[in-house]
């Protein structure tokens, strides 16, 4: 049975800039994933709880606002308190070299900065995510691993 | 020598294996000549600058007289960073101040709303109530400066703060100059900064015409703006027509109020993107010209030539930068600048090289602004009107835009109008198909952008970022809490509610809402009120 | 407790994570160990289909009908079925935007799924998903698909009410009615009641009605509704307790429940027997032969088919 990719596709933060995220989602489709994308101003809550719900492989959060800092870590938080940390956050948008290294470290597996192309993005994903094959067993494993 | 024999010679010249063609998707030929201007009239489709069709400029002698307005859109952190950044932008030249929000204040959100969480003073200053905007315009003369606002679904009550501060300066409303974005059509499409649903916009935006026509005569009411829909990802020649078509649904907005076509419509001016495409750009703005001043007259039967009249505002493209090799982005935006002058721009804003990675510092803000003053004082380009006049390629281009906006038009027409073809998502997926083909042209190589997929180079950025501490949000909501703790709360709630009864009974909105922020009432407070009457948008998903 | 005693034991309880596991396995497996094992514990909910064409609000519809449901303290469980790309096989799913504000409710299960091709089984997919929520303990589960294809209707199949929803645009309703969607209708919902064309929808429609065979005791009724604003929702919830008490009353409930049994079971051993006979097919050496063996009319493809199966012991 062929198995896919799954990817969430959230646009958090308040701004209205959904250029990146619906071209990386109209291409990771091409791509033959399945990617399930939530619209404009999520709130860090609702992405988790959908990520759960949709049993992703990977959320990919864009972010132009300069939330980052805010966003990502509470998802990240949220993700560990709902014992799904095996999620893979990956994100792009304006987000400063510093930033980064400290988005990184708190556990964003992948952030890619603007004029990423979307190749780019289907490669770490076809090299970094196997689809639906996280077992609970192997979570720590996984989430040790890095990049 | 003849044409037929220049074209077997063309014939056997190698070509660039490159596809020849404007953003738009445009094919550009070789070589333009009279032969592509056959059926051209120059009285009737060029005219002369200021006089019908106004395709060569709106003002009689244009930058002979007056140069462009300078304004750089600026605004960050709190108030009082924001009032220093103004002032030190007005001592280096800058000509009128144009205000960006923070996100909390352009959803119409407090700083204190869990909404806002991370975002206050990041992308814009942050304002709550009345006390804010004393503090951004703290030492600025009303009376001698004219003013931006990027603002849309709050515009009216941030208009009412600047009248308030108007009147505690000891001006009056109706010298007030400048603008507000208030353009809600496009939010819709492209920018997607919504409150309420599209009706009781349209009705809030109404509301503001009427109201401004009345009493602040010189302020600019709607920036009906492509900008915004180009950084989306439209091409130029959506960038034109929906701008247009949004434009002329205000218009009919207003003549359905029962206003005078003639005493709104002057005030209505307009915002376009300056993008990578030279001479597309540059024939953009005078087909818009054209356009808006043929509709005006003979679909709208405006009789004030003023009426005729696209004044506009450009800024720079935005989304043309590079994080990579960041200096190129002077470059970049120093060309783009000079398709603006070209075309006739009224005002300019131009880019800072540093803004992929953060609002601008004030070294980058400087050299941006620089940027235009070169334009205006070293190159001679504003010693003519309209230079690019006649070119064969120019007038080709114009003629060819002209007519793809007019095919768009019938389109929307067929939607039953610009609302009707929003709910239908038409707009949306217009630009994101054509934002998603435009990522395909660059990864494809059929476009090129320097630093991404052509002479890249692996060294990361040096460059100085601005950083808004995140002390920023905490002093903002404790400046919030104070307001509330100091102003009169009774009065506070009585022209709440005689807001949410004006909303019902369909009365002008804007007295109202004066009546709210001179006591100090929040934007998050009146947004929420309204938003009791009116509802909240949904957005339609479309790819 | 073991893994998977605690795995089993979560999906029951309608963990949402352990939920949504299980709904990935059944998607991603051929192997029935897991349904197996939750089917004794479901045929508690109640099956509600919604279909119609794009664009109709079908997702709008689902949110204010959940809603309505959850006020009356009941469990959710929602599918939403979009179409697979067919050239790169992937999918955009966007439903869950127009369910935004049920994202948070802890009685609320929502999942996004695609149809990757007829071949993967949409139908039987579908049923395998709603067969978790069901033993997970939803009182509702709502079933939204594309109505367009033979697929989409299989799956009204395992409905107990079925919606259709159209809108009021020009040529919508003849479309649905070629396309057979309103012979699959217990309820025909008219959607965006407020646009033009509206009356004139319900006019031909009550027209196509009256030309069906009417069963006694059900009446196919016609709501109008305007789901963005909630209008007409209660009717609409009204009604599909209407026709699970009709189904009830008539014993037609557990007929239709056998009836949706007889024909997963069919679909089950169609299943089988497509998968092996593809793989045999596929594993024939000569099969390149044999083709062009047919391409050049040397042979022909009833005679291949036939001995293919007479080979395989299927068919004597």
């Amino acid at each position: 049975m062929d198995k896919k990719i799954r990817v969430l596709v959230a646009k958090p933060g308040l701004d209205g800039h959904d250029r990146g995220a619906k071209v990386v989602a109209a291409a990771l489709r091409d791509a033959g994933m399945e990617v399930i994308y939530t619209g404009l101003h999520q709130s860090p809550e609702s992405i988790v709880e959908a990520a759960i719900q949709e049993d992703v492989d990977v959320i990919g959060l864009s972010i132009l606002s300069g939330a980052h800092m805010t966003i990502f870590p509470k998802v990240l938080s949220l993700l560990k308190k709902k014992n799904a940390q095996k999620i893979i956050v990956i994100g792009g948008g304006i987000i400063p070299a510093d930033d980064m290294k400290k988005l990184k470290k708190k556990g964003v597996k992948k952030l890619f900065g603007p004029g990423a192309p979307t190749t780019e993005i289907i490669t770490w994903l076809k090299e970094n995510v196997k689809p639906g094959k996280k077992k609970r067993a192997q979570t720590r494993k996984k989430n040790n691993k890095g990049l | 020598m003849s044409r037929e024999i220049w074209e077997k010679k063309l014939k056997n010249c190698k070509e660039r294996d490159f596809k020849f063609k404007t953003v738009s998707g445009i094919s550009v030929k070789p070589l333009y000549t009279p032969d592509d201007c056959e059926f051209f009239d120059y009285e009737r489709d060029l005219g002369y600058p200021g006089e019908f069709p106004f395709t060569r400029g709106v003002y009689t002698n244009m930058y002979r007289g007056r140069l462009w307005t300078m304004r750089q859109f600026s605004g960050f952190a709190t108030p009082k960073d924001t009032n220093r950044r103004y002032k030190y932008l007005l001592k280096h030249g800058q000509t009128g101040l144009s205000v960006a929000f923070d996100f909390p204040t352009l959803y119409g959100r407090d700083s204190d709303d869990p909404f806002s969480r991370g975002e206050v003073g990041k992308c814009g200053v942050a304002v709550d109530t009345l006390r804010d905007m004393e503090i951004i315009f703290d030492g600025i003369p009303l009376d001698r400066i004219s003013t931006s606002m990027t603002i849309n679904p709050p515009a009216a009550i941030l208009l009412a703060m600047y009248i308030a501060v108007g009147e505690k300066q000891g001006v009056p409303a109706h010298i007030l100059t400048g603008t507000i974005q208030n353009d809600m059509l496009k939010e819709y499409q492209a920018q997607k900064t919504w409150i309420y649903p599209p009706e009781p916009s349209m009705r809030i935006i109404t509301d503001i015409l009427e109201y401004c026509s009345e009493n602040v005569p010189k302020w600019n009411t709607i920036s009906i703006s492509g900008y915004h829909i180009r950084e989306a990802g439209s091409t130029a020649l959506q960038e034109l027509a929906f701008t247009l078509a949004n434009g002329f649904t205000y218009v009919e907005y207003g003549i359905k109020r029962g206003l005078e076509v003639d005493k709104f419509a002057p005030r209505l001016s307009f915002f376009f993107n300056s993008h990578l495409d030279f001479f597309e750009e540059i024939a953009k703005y005078r087909a818009a010209r054209r356009i808006w001043a043929r509709m005006m007259r003979d679909k709208y039967n405006a009789q004030n030539p003023r009426s005729f009249l696209m004044r506009f505002h450009t800024q720079t493209a935005g989304c043309t930068l590079t994080a990579q090799q960041p200096e190129n982005n002077i470059v970049r935006t120093a060309f783009q600048a000079l398709a603006a002058v070209l075309g006739g721009t009224q005002s300019l804003h131009t880019n800072s090289m540093d803004e992929t990675y953060a609002l601008p510092t004030e070294k980058a803000v400087k050299i941006a602004l620089r940027t235009q003053q070169l334009i205006a004082y070293e190159t001679g380009v504003p010693n003519t009107i309209d230079p690019l006049g006649g070119s064969y390629y120019i007038e080709t281009l114009t003629n060819e835009l002209e007519k793809g906006a007019y095919e768009y038009f019938k389109k929307i027409e067929k939607f039953g109008g610009v609302l009707p073809a929003i709910e239908k998502g038409f707009f949306q997926q217009e630009i994101s198909r054509s934002a998603y083909k435009y990522q395909r042209a660059l990864e494809k190589k059929e476009r090129f952008q320097v630093g991404i997929n052509i002479f890249e180079e692996d060294k990361p950025a040096d460059i100085e970022i601005l950083k808004i501490p995140p002390e920023v949000e905490r002093n903002q909501i404790k400046k919030l809490k104070e307001v509330k703790s100091e102003r009169n709360n009774r009065k506070v709630k009585e022209t709440l509610r005689l807001l949410l009864k004006a909303a019902r009974d369909g009365d002008n909105l804007m007295p109202r809402i004066l009546d709210c922020v001179r006591v100090y009432a929040t934007i998050g407070e009146i947004c929420n009120t309204l938003k009791e009457e009116f509802g909240e948008y949904q957005e339609p998903i479309i790819f | 407790m073991k893994p998977a005693a605690k795995f089993f034991k979560d999906i029951l309880k309608g963990d949402k994570s352990a939920v949504a596991r299980a709904i990935t396995i059944v998607e991603n497996d051929s192997d029935y160990t897991l349904l197996k094992k939750l089917f004794p514990f479901s045929g508690r909910a109640y099956y509600i289909g919604i279909t119609g064409p794009p664009g109709a609000g079908k997702s709008t519809l689902v949110n204010a009908i959940a809603k309505l449901f959850l006020k009356r303290k009941k469990r959710i469980g929602i599918i939403a079925v979009d179409p697979t790309s067919p050239f790169s096989g992937g999918a955009l799913l966007g439903d869950r935007v127009r369910m935004a504000d049920l994202a948070l409710n802890k009685n609320v299960f929502i999942r996004s799924m695609a149809s990757r091709g007829s071949l993967g089984g949409l139908a039987k997919k579908t049923k395998d998903a709603a067969l978790v929520l069901d033993a997970a303990g939803m009182d509702y589960i709502l079933i939204e698909t594309i109505g367009v294809g033979q697929v989409e209707l299989d799956i009204a199949q395992v409905c107990d009410t079925t919606l259709v929803v159209l809108v009021p645009e020009s040529g919508d309703s003849i479309q649905a009615m070629k396309a057979g969607l309103l012979e699959i209708g217990d309820i025909i919902v008219v959607n965006k009641g407020d646009r033009e064309g509206c009356e004139r929808l319900i006019m031909e429609l009550k027209f196509a009605f009256d030309l069906r065979n009417q069963l006694p005791g059900w009446s196919y009724p016609i709501v109008k509704t305007i789901a963005t604003e909630g209008y007409g929702i209660e009717q609409v919830v009204s009604r599909i307790e209407a026709h699970q008490a009709y189904l009830n009353k008539t014993g037609k409930f557990e007929v239709l429940r056998k009836e949706h049994l007889f024909s997963r079971i069919n679909e089950l051993i169609e299943e089988k027997i497509k998968n092996k006979l593809r793989r045999r097919l596929k594993s024939q050496p000569e099969l390149k032969k044999i083709i062009d063996d047919i391409y050049s009319r040397r042979r022909n493809p009833f005679d291949v088919a036939e001995n293919l199966l007479k080979d395989s012991g299927i068919v004597p």
